[in-house]
């Protein structure tokens, strides 16, 4: 599923955290956006699941599409939307449950009931987060007794679960250590053959090794955005230039 | 020249933290005086007897079983009353106002209902209850005056409970497409559970002891059967302690009861703060 902004421009209150800003996302792709902090790249991530929505006097301006549909026409209904654009979150959120309950979570609360298919997309979704092995004996365990980064990846699975088009992450892996960085980094170059992944990363590295195109964003403006391997070898802007070699950010 | 400088400044601090513990000891003391007081007194009245059959000749003899029940029945109609309302404002107050100075509003409101002398909600509950809604001198009328009573502790322990959830929770069911309400009930309610059913138990400690909300709505001093409707009068505990201490035929006589009766009384308080605590410890892990 594609994804496109248009002329977008957000409000925190009185706060312009969004400027102008236009982009188009393709379908089945990894897209990843960096940029120093307070850059408004996370902003920019969750106006594509309307999680600002949660914030009071937040204010959009311009149009943000999912497939062909604009998200924020008042016709779209919000939880409807968030079963076809999942999100991951920074520090690994699993419901005090078991294993078992956090993946088949999102199909209860959107109807499903048959017992056989919330079994069967249980694993199905655990063996696409890679976790199944390691849980498949302990799955009525509680999902606090995995560590850090099996949670976040269980988060995944349980973002998986109800099949999504696009799947969001913001800095999905800045909590973990470098061996489940890695997991989970391998994880994300599978998904796009299923699903269009969009990441928010601090981690320059990873947005290089994972990602098709990256967007660079600074102070709420998106300075350059193109194919991965031309931000980084030969990008056109001179901030751009200098965000990646580290010159400052 | 080192030492002198810092040794006045520890000699304080121990002395402090002496009388700190002093006054703490103290509290201990006073609970294990008032308890101890009115143990020694009232133990020789507790056997079987006492605590399973009717008062006989003249409150004399016979024991405390009518009351034991009326205030069971009061605890679980007040419950009943307070614990629905009490825990969806709770709810509301913390989930879905978004205007704050109104939240703030409601909280200083509920705390002064809380502070409302007992006597006073009595008083209301005798002229709501019991005359307008014509309920009667009643279990009904006791137990939404008790209700009342309790309401104000259920809604801030309902409001605690539910701050506490982190908004991680929140935040990870909506993204799935669970609207609010399921978020709260499949997710944020069961976690906040453990506090809330300590809030219910410790308000259960509270009402079973309270006298003046049902004296003049519910209590009777004496009666011949168990209530069968809600509509009956029943016999209480805190109640049936004040009248067979200052009122009756031979008070030297009954005052072993009046004693056995606060035993009986403290004991349910003290299993009920114990329980809470159990409950708490066991659903934090």
């Amino acid at each position: 599923m594609k994804l496109e902004a248009k002329n977008v421009n957000f409000f925190y209150g009185d706060f312009h955290a969004l400027k102008d800003i236009n982009m188009q996302i393709d379908s089945n792709s990894v897209t990843a956006f960096i940029g120093p902090s307070g850059c408004g790249k996370s902003t920019f991530l969750r106006l594509f699941n309307r999680m600002n929505d949660l914030i009071d006097g937040t204010h959009l301006d311009g149009e943000c599409i999912v497939g062909d549909q604009n998200i924020y026409d008042k016709s779209v209904s919000v939880d409807e939307l968030r079963t076809t654009v999942g999100m991951v979150f920074q520090k690994p959120n699993p419901f005090p449950k078991s294993i078992f309950e956090n993946v088949a979570y999102g199909l209860r609360v959107n109807g499903v009931n048959d017992k056989k298919i919330i079994t069967e997309t249980v694993e199905k979704s655990l063996r696409q987060a890679a976790l199944w092995e390691e849980v498949k004996d302990k799955l009525k365990k509680s999902a606090f007794e995995l560590s850090g980064g099996q949670q976040q990846r269980l988060c995944i699975a349980r973002a998986l679960a109800i099949s999504p088009s696009v799947l969001l992450m913001d800095e999905p892996a800045s909590a973990l250590d470098p061996i489940s960085t890695s997991k989970i980094e391998e994880l994300i170059f599978q998904l796009k053959h299923d699903y269009t992944v969009v990441i928010v990363t601090h981690n320059m590295q990873q947005a290089a090794r994972v990602s098709d195109k990256t967007g660079f964003f600074m102070l709420g403006e998106l300075i350059e955005f193109n194919d991965t391997k031309k931000i980084f070898l030969n990008p056109d802007k001179e901030q751009t230039q200098n965000y990646i070699t580290g010159r400052f950010g | 020249m080192q030492h002198t400088k810092f040794t006045g400044k520890r000699a304080n601090q121990a002395l402090f933290f002496t009388l700190f513990r002093l006054m703490s000891y103290l509290v201990v003391g006073i609970l294990f005086c008032i308890i101890g007081f009115i143990v020694i007194r009232g133990i020789g009245v507790i056997n079987w007897e006492f605590l399973t059959t009717a008062p006989k000749d003249g409150m004399t003899k016979g024991g405390i079983f009518p009351a034991i029940v009326g205030t069971f029945y009061l605890v679980i109609g007040s419950m009943i009353v307070a614990f629905p309302i009490g825990v969806m404002s709770g709810i509301y107050m913390n989930e879905y106002a978004t205007n704050k100075y109104i939240v703030r509003v409601i909280r200083v409101m509920t705390n002064n209902l809380g502070g409302i002398p007992s006597i006073v909600f009595g008083l209301f509950g005798m002229s709501l209850f019991v005359n307008k809604l014509h309920f009667g001198d009643s279990l009904l009328a006791g137990s939404f005056t008790l209700g009342l009573l309790a309401l104000p502790l259920i809604i801030r322990v309902t409001e605690e409970a539910l701050k506490a959830i982190p908004d991680t929770y929140r935040h990870g069911s909506l993204a799935l497409g669970a609207t609010k309400l399921t978020t709260i009930r499949k997710v944020i309610l069961p976690a906040a559970f453990p506090n809330v059913m300590t809030g219910l138990i410790l308000s259960v400690g509270r009402v079973s002891g309270e006298t003046a909300p049902i004296l003049f709505t519910a209590a009777a001093y004496f009666l011949p059967h168990l209530p069968t409707s809600v509509f009956d009068q029943v016999m209480a505990l805190p109640y049936h302690l004040y009248v067979i201490a200052t009122s009756g035929t031979d008070l030297e006589a009954t005052r072993p009861m009046a004693y056995g009766t606060a035993i009986v009384l403290i004991a349910i308080v003290l299993i009920m703060n114990l329980l809470a605590n159990v409950v708490r410890r066991k659903f934090s892990k």
